[in-house]
Order: C-alpha cells, then structure tokens, then sequence
C-alpha cells in the first residue's frame, strides 16, 4: 500500500488551483467572487491587503482587510474554493512580519505598506 | 452482494462539491475482501459471508487460518477475517473478490472501528462531568465529588467514575458516501471515522 500521506494528497489533487498568482502577506490582492442572486451568478471583486495566510494545501486560506466606507473589513476565502474565480496581485508590500494583525490598530497613514520591488 | 466492506482508515482531508461547499472526509482503503467461508442457514443456522482483508506474512498464519484459507481458494494471505451477515447467499463463491465497487457515492451509510484509546481518564473527559472552577479560590478543580447520599450507604453500580478510556467498538451512524475510486480501492465518506489513521474500519450499508 502507498504512503498515507502521498494518498491524501493525491486524493485532494484533482481540487487544487493550478492557475494561483504567488501572493505573500502584505500585499494587496483582488479577490473575484461569485455571487448567486436569484438564479443568476455574477461576480464580485473584494480587493484588500492581505494580513494573513492560513494553513497549507486545500485549506489554505487568505485573509483580506480594507477600509470602506471608514469601516474595517476583513474576508476570510479559501484559496482552493470553486467559488473564488480567481486571484489577482494588484501591489507587493513589504512587511516583516507573517500576520499583519497590528494594522487593525494603525490608521491613516500609519496602516500604509512599503511597495516591494 | 454483501453488505459492506472491510477497510484501514488512511487520514482525513476536506474537499469541495460543485456548488463550493467543503465538505470533510476520511478517505478509507476499501477491500478488496476475498470471500473465505459462505455460511447458510441449513447448515450453521444463519446466513452470512465470511470475508477475509489485509496481508500477513505467511509465517504470521496460523496453520488452521492458513487451510482455511486453501480451503477457501484465496492465494493472498489474509490478515482479518470478518462475517457480514446476509438475508440470502447466492451470488456469491468461495475466493471471489468483492472490491469498494459495492458502493456508490451519496450511499447513506455506518462505519465501525475501535476508537482511539485515551488510557485511565478522569470524568471530565469521559462522561463530560462540568467540574470545579479553576479559579476564585477553589481547591478542586476537575475532581467527580459526590458518588452518592447518606441512604443508601453505597455507591450504585454503573456509577460514573475515572477508568479506562477508549478502544470501544464504536459504529458511526448517519454517515454518506462522498467518493468512490474503484481503480485504488479508495472510499471517501463525509465526516470523521471511529479509531486512529491505519486502523481496521468496517463499512456497511446504513440499515432503515
């Protein structure tokens, strides 16, 4: 019998993302989601820093942070799900940190990110 | 056709469905199974089919398991051998091989295993007793306190105190078939699986 961790992943292969844009914390992501209303699917785009990514393989997820309209947001979307169209890098920041959670505390120009080049 | 099927439990991971819902499942390796003894009600008083799972190494045989088995037509060297009691048992042959084919995905289903085992614990964890506070001065903690009243001047039996913990034969009910790989003999099934990763499952059709 095979190894249990190489038929684990095997198993989930097949609903992995092969087309994801390589993205770190800290930079500023443009999630495309679909939305159902009515029967209909259109999409939507969420587009916000990224302050934190989860877990590794088919629970890998992002979290995403923007102003609006003066009032955090924070979304949290699994990378692998159907229901994420896709993923698009707007910005690459440079931060020095893996959770970006203390942003939540800074605003204005204090909560802006150094560009990466 | 038997009712069900023996399996190792290999771990557990998640996937999506079409409509992007995740949905947790333990992938079991599933069969095949051999067919080692078919038992009939004329002759042994009940309908069942005995089936044998797994590999040993031919020394780990015993020798009445190893002329069983000759005795069945099955070449492998099985490991377990388990019955599936059946209403009739035509259709099926001595060391025919029942593969994780029986199945068909969103079957409602039961699996059984031996759960993990958690060793002498206290009754916190083994019948969830709320226990003390931990702080505000308290001095007891997770203790069980009172087993009884002053009259009777016993405790009852079947009273709820630590002890041993876990590998109990537990059946999960209520479970559905996910996935089926026929080709690797892979069964997915929504939710969690009794036992630790590599343990003996056995999977059977969910009875109403």
């Amino acid at each position: 019998m095979a190894n249990k961790g190489a038929i684990l992943e095997s198993v989930v292969a097949g609903n992995l993302k092969s087309d994801l844009p390589e993205f770190r914390p800290g930079d500023t992501v443009r999630a495309h989601v679909k939305v159902r209303e009515g029967g209909k699917e259109r999409i939507q785009i969420f587009e916000g820093l990224c302050i934190s990514i989860k877990h590794g393989g088919i629970a890998k997820t992002i979290m995403l942070r923007k102003i609006s309209n003066g009032v955090g947001v924070e979304r949290t979307f699994p990378v692998h799900s159907p229901n994420v169209a896709k993923f698009e890098v707007v910005r690459h920041g440079r931060v020095r940190r893996a959770k970006l959670y203390y942003i939540r505390d800074k605003v204005g120009k204090a909560a802006r990110i150094k560009e990466r080049r | 056709m038997l009712p069900g099927i023996l399996g190792t439990k290999i771990g557990m991971t998640h996937l999506f469905t079409e409509e992007g819902k995740m949905v947790p499942v333990t992938v079991i390796q599933a069969g095949p199974v051999y067919v080692t003894q078919i038992k009939t009600i004329e002759r042994d008083g009940y309908a069942a089919v005995q089936v044998g799972y797994g590999d040993a190494k031919e020394k780990q045989l015993t020798f009445p398991k190893y002329g069983h088995l000759k005795k069945a037509n099955v070449s492998k060297n099985l490991r377990t051998l388990r019955e599936f009691r059946v209403d009739a048992v035509d259709g099926v042959e001595l060391g025919q091989e029942i593969t994780a084919d029986i199945f068909a995905p969103g079957e409602e289903i039961t699996v059984t295993g031996i759960s993990k085992g958690r060793g002498f614990a206290g009754g916190v964890k083994r019948y969830h007793f709320r226990g003390q506070h931990m702080t505000h001065g308290y001095m007891t903690h997770r203790r069980p306190l009172s087993s009884g009243a002053t009259g009777p001047q016993r405790v009852f039996k079947g009273t709820k105190k630590p002890g041993r913990m876990g590998t109990d034969r537990v059946t999960q009910k209520g479970m559905q078939v996910f996935q089926v790989d026929v080709e690797r003999g892979l069964i997915l099934v929504t939710g969690s699986v009794p036992g630790p990763n590599g343990a003996l499952v056995t999977i059977n059709k969910a009875v109403r």
